[in-house]
């Protein structure tokens, strides 16, 4: 193939590409208001009350005039026009003045998303909350992605050996034990037991130096473990019967009568192709690390977004909840998005028309 | 304040050590540096406890207020390791610092520990004064005789935490700050039939009533109600109130300690107070606390891992609680305040054939239950109750059997109703036989093809569900038949008016929960129960009269008890409303449950108190 023919050739598929994500783009803004407003409409219809929790002693008269204070007398398309605009006009103009240091318009007089437990603004605790959650279930979904593949791999490889056999098994048990007992056990044994490991993590805890990078490291140990046993599980798995699937196929029988070395043929052919799924697989569980890992961050108190949409749950906070879902929602369709373009760049059979 | 008796005589050499902040320099004397110098030997990390930064807290804090000359002579003097933090854990991780636009407890008793009220409520129920001079009483003339005004003096040289002086008009501020509609106080309840403030003089408010007001404790008295700074409020009022969020997170108090970093719904770091009015106090220099959890884990952190010194509000099953125990690591706090988990037996048709303009709704007694409103059976449920075996399977030593619904204070726990601490099954059947209930094919009693045939519901809670089989069985052995059911907390005790599963809709026969009052008078909780309370449409299901029972000669009661002065006479009246609710059953009482809390063993000078907030002595804990 002719230098210049490859040179047009990538530009069409460029070409094509952006028109491709561009109209990707544009239907994802009728699904996102469709998202949204069927999870207005399900926390509305749904039996909650933000005055729920608070103690008997406080009489219902002014239970009422809490929820009054809280809006919510106010009838229901009037709440979601009022979170339509504080999500999707003030808080993104909230964001510029900021980032730029400059004021648009009349910003004393915006209001914001406001939750109903804190009475503060609803993105400024998610952006307090991101960088635990971040830390932690980011952490352990890179670590379950580096156990995954090599097992996945040799599991595949070496198929039906006593390997293989264990990997099944353990793969088996962190599929399906829950993470809520894994951490339950991990913190009776190294916390209680061993004594090694604290089972609370300090949310305010700074690396500045070598021991408190120690610190850091034995207080997010086990919620990273925990989470990355029962990542690694499922990945390993898929990673296996796609590595399966290319063995058994025309060019790997090709590759090794050229006489290309088994390594090279594993490592370079079996396995580009292998990932092309698996690569999917990971970009499509992105969003969950933003989602949190609620029961992991429930049992180790790391606090991060999965604590803070099930408290606000428990505690009817309806414009967190409905902030929270909605951003999950939106990494949902984004990192669906991520995933089809980049099945297009590994697999340049796949074409964007 | 009140000292802990115990702990000072276990620590005689407690008050040298004791320290002033440098800002007090020109007043410490040499020993006051041992204190603090203790902080930097301490090896916190050594015992796998993560506060690093917390000892970076202290550092700094020290380098803010000392001169560097001071910090030399720290380091030379060595002295004992002292560990002068503390870790606190509430499982459900406090919102907000401004407890007027929570009430929830875990913000009122966060907030205790930076803005105060006027008087508080110690270990033992009674009153002593906190920013106020002395309670005041008709007998010092702090009362007025027609009982509708009550004016406080408060104590010269408070400081706030920022240094400004405390006076009559920040409490003035505060009392109008909760009673503007706009803000959606919590507190409001507690300045009920206020008609206004004024500031006498700087040192001086005079409360008054819109009727005369026996027992006029409510308004500042109780960590419910502390007064926030005016200054710093004061473009915070009316609907602004919720907007003011470093205000909210960070309120200046005249506590023993103040906010350094506040994360709602995580954790909040408060270091000392050094301009707190007492000297020496408070004896910890940082405090954390964290939230988030459940309760089983956060008695763990405390008994057996040993990661917390402090940890809130344990309700665990007592089995759970003593094998954390035998760790040896941490001890039980426990007091009996006023919470009674009781039964409330519904006096108006229930069933579910009926439409939502019939069902649980009193009608002027022209709906009653089919069954529970004959008063032979509901005493014969109550007959058939072994109390103490729902004490021993799901409280333990933090639960006691009580046949009052007022079982405290002392003065107000009537003995008339003893009887049922031994439970009497066969009185029981003998009742239902008597009154013409005759057991069917089925063992289920029945009378005119009425069948003794209960939904019995109470909110989603492993301790709660356990009660409910025990109960279920008692009374299957005198023929009654029992449907159990348990809702959600949140949406049980949540009062939305669309759902029918709230307990002041009451679609069912029986309900349980747990419920107490504020402060140590039972004439507002009590008042809750009179006949026109009981909740439906008409008063948007915000009634307090769950039972929907009805009374005459408690109601008259209720009247007599709004203008009955503290004293015998309102002690009798109290204790002769509490029998006729227990008498005719309209509400079953179980058991005394106790505030429950665990501490580690090095921490002393915590007294649990169930009149206020739990750290309500905070600065006399020390280790």
């Amino acid at each position: 193939m002719s230098g210049g023919g490859d040179c047009r050739r990538s530009g069409r598929v460029g070409e094509a590409m952006i028109r491709y994500i561009t109209r990707r783009l544009l239907f994802a803004v009728p699904t996102l208001i469709a998202i949204s407003f069927a999870i207005f409409a399900l926390l509305d219809l749904a039996p909650s009350d933000p005055t729920g929790q608070l103690p008997l002693t406080i009489p219902p008269e002014t239970r009422a005039q809490i929820r009054e204070s809280l809006g919510l007398d106010e009838a229901f398309p009037i709440r979601y026009a009022k979170w339509m605009e504080q999500f999707f006009v003030n808080e993104p103009l909230n964001l510029i003045e900021r980032a730029f240091d400059v004021e648009i318009g009349d910003s004393d007089s915006r209001t914001r998303v406001i939750s109903y437990a804190t009475r503060s603004p609803v993105v400024d605790i998610i952006a307090e909350r991101m960088p635990q959650t971040l830390w932690v279930v980011g952490l352990s979904y890179v670590v379950g992605i580096l156990i995954a593949l090599p097992i996945g791999i040799v599991s595949a490889y070496r198929q039906y050996s006593w390997f293989d056999q264990v990997g099944t098994f353990v793969s088996m048990v962190g599929f399906s034990v829950p993470t809520f007992f894994t951490g339950l056990v991990a913190i009776i044994l190294f916390s209680v037991m061993l004594e090694w490991l604290p089972s609370i993590y300090d949310t305010t805890h700074r690396v500045m130096d070598l021991a408190s990078f120690w610190v850091q490291i034995k207080q997010i140990v086990m919620p990273v473990m925990v989470l990355a046993f029962y990542n690694a599980a499922q990945l390993s798995r898929f990673m296996r019967s796609s590595v399966l699937d290319n063995l058994n196929l025309d060019y790997v029988r090709t590759a090794r009568s050229k006489g290309i070395r088994e390594r090279a043929v594993l490592l370079v052919h079996v396995l580009r192709n292998s990932m092309i799924p698996v690569v999917t697989m990971i970009a499509l569980g992105i969003p969950t690390i933003f989602g949190g890992a609620i029961i992991t961050e429930q049992i180790f108190r790391v606090n991060g977004l999965g604590q803070l949409l099930i408290v606000a749950i428990q505690g009817a906070d309806i414009p967190m909840v409905q902030t929270l879902t909605f951003l999950f929602a939106v990494l949902i369709v984004g990192f669906n998005l991520v995933a089809d373009v980049l099945y297009g760049i590994l697999d340049p059979r796949i074409r964007y028309d | 304040m009140n000292l802990p008796t115990v702990g000072d005589g276990l620590v005689p050499s407690r008050a040298g050590l004791v320290p002033s902040r440098c800002l007090r320099t020109e007043s410490s004397g040499a020993g006051d540096h041992k204190g603090r110098a203790g902080d930097h030997n301490a090896p916190a990390r050594a015992r796998g406890r993560p506060n690093g930064p917390i000892m970076a807290t202290i550092v700094a804090a020290m380098v803010a207020g000392c001169g560097p000359d001071e910090i030399v002579e720290e380091f030379i003097v060595p002295e004992p390791v002292e560990n002068r933090h503390v870790n606190i854990l509430y499982w459900q991780a406090v919102s907000t610092m401004n407890p007027y636009l929570s009430g929830g407890t875990k913000e009122i008793e966060a907030a205790s520990l930076v803005i105060e009220p006027l008087a508080n409520y110690d270990d033992s129920g009674e009153m002593f004064p906190v920013l106020a001079l002395e309670i005041p009483t008709r007998e010092n003339g702090g009362v007025a005789d027609d009982m509708r005004s009550i004016t406080w003096k408060l104590k010269q040289d408070v400081v706030w935490a920022d240094g400004t002086p405390f006076t009559a008009h920040d409490v003035v501020f505060t009392g109008e700050y909760c009673l503007d509609e706009e803000v959606g106080c919590s507190a409001d309840a507690s300045f009920t039939d206020v008609e206004g403030f004024e500031a006498l003089d700087d040192h001086t408010v005079r409360v008054t009533f819109t009727v005369a007001k026996p027992v006029p404790y409510g308004p500042f008295v109780g960590a419910v109600t502390p007064i926030i700074q005016a200054e710093q409020f004061k473009d915070c009022t009316g609907l602004k109130a919720p907007e003011c969020t470093t205000e909210n997170f960070g309120p200046v108090g005249t506590g023993p300690f103040k906010v350094d970093e506040f994360r709602a719904n995580d954790v909040i770091s408060f270091s000392a107070n050094e301009r707190y009015r007492e000297p020496g106090k408070p004896w910890m220099k940082t405090v954390t606390l964290k939230g988030g959890g459940d309760a089983a884990s956060s008695a763990r952190a405390v008994l057996e891992t040993g990661e917390y010194d402090y940890a809130w509000n344990l309700q665990v099953e007592p089995e759970i609680l003593e094998q954390m125990l035998a760790a040896g690591k941490g001890e039980i706090v426990m007091g009996f305040g006023t919470n009674v988990e009781r039964l409330v037996i519904n006096q108006t048709n229930a069933d579910s054939s009926l439409g939502p303009e019939r069902r649980s709704l009193l009608l002027d007694g022209t709906n009653p239950h089919p069954f529970l409103s004959d008063p032979h059976v509901r005493r014969a449920l109550s007959l058939a109750i072994d109390r103490q075996l729902l004490v021993e399977a799901g409280y333990g030593r933090t639960g006691r059997v009580t046949c009052n619904i007022v079982p405290a204070p002392p003065v107000y726990a009537s003995t008339a109703n003893e009887g049922c601490r031994e439970p009497d099954p066969e009185e029981a059947q003998r009742l239902l036989d008597e009154a013409g209930w005759v057991p069917g094919a089925d063992g289920v009693r029945a009378k005119d093809g009425v069948r003794l045939s209960i939904l019995y519901q109470t909110s989603t809670n492993s301790v709660r569900q356990g009660t409910q089989a025990l109960i279920k069985q008692m009374w299957q052995q005198i023929g009654v038949e029992t449907e159990l059911r348990n809702i959600d907390g949140g949406v049980f005790f949540g009062g939305d008016p669309a759902s029918p599963d709230t307990y002041q809709k009451f679609y069912a026969d029986v309900e349980m929960y747990t419920s107490n009052f504020q402060g140590t008078d039972p004439e507002f909780y009590m008042a809750a129960w009179v006949c026109d309370e009981a909740p439906g449409p008409d008063n948007q299901w915000l009634g307090t009269n769950m039972s929907r029972g009805c009374s005459a000669e408690f109601d008259a009661l209720v009247d007599k008890l709004a203008v009955t002065p503290y004293g015998e006479q309102r002690f009798e009246t109290a204790k002769r409303m509490n029998d006729i609710v227990i008498e005719n059953h309209f509400l079953i009482p179980l058991i005394w449950r106790a505030s429950t809390s665990a501490r580690a063993k090095s921490l002393q000078g915590v007294r649990m108190n169930p009149w206020d907030s739990e750290l309500w002595n905070i600065e006399d804990w020390y280790r």
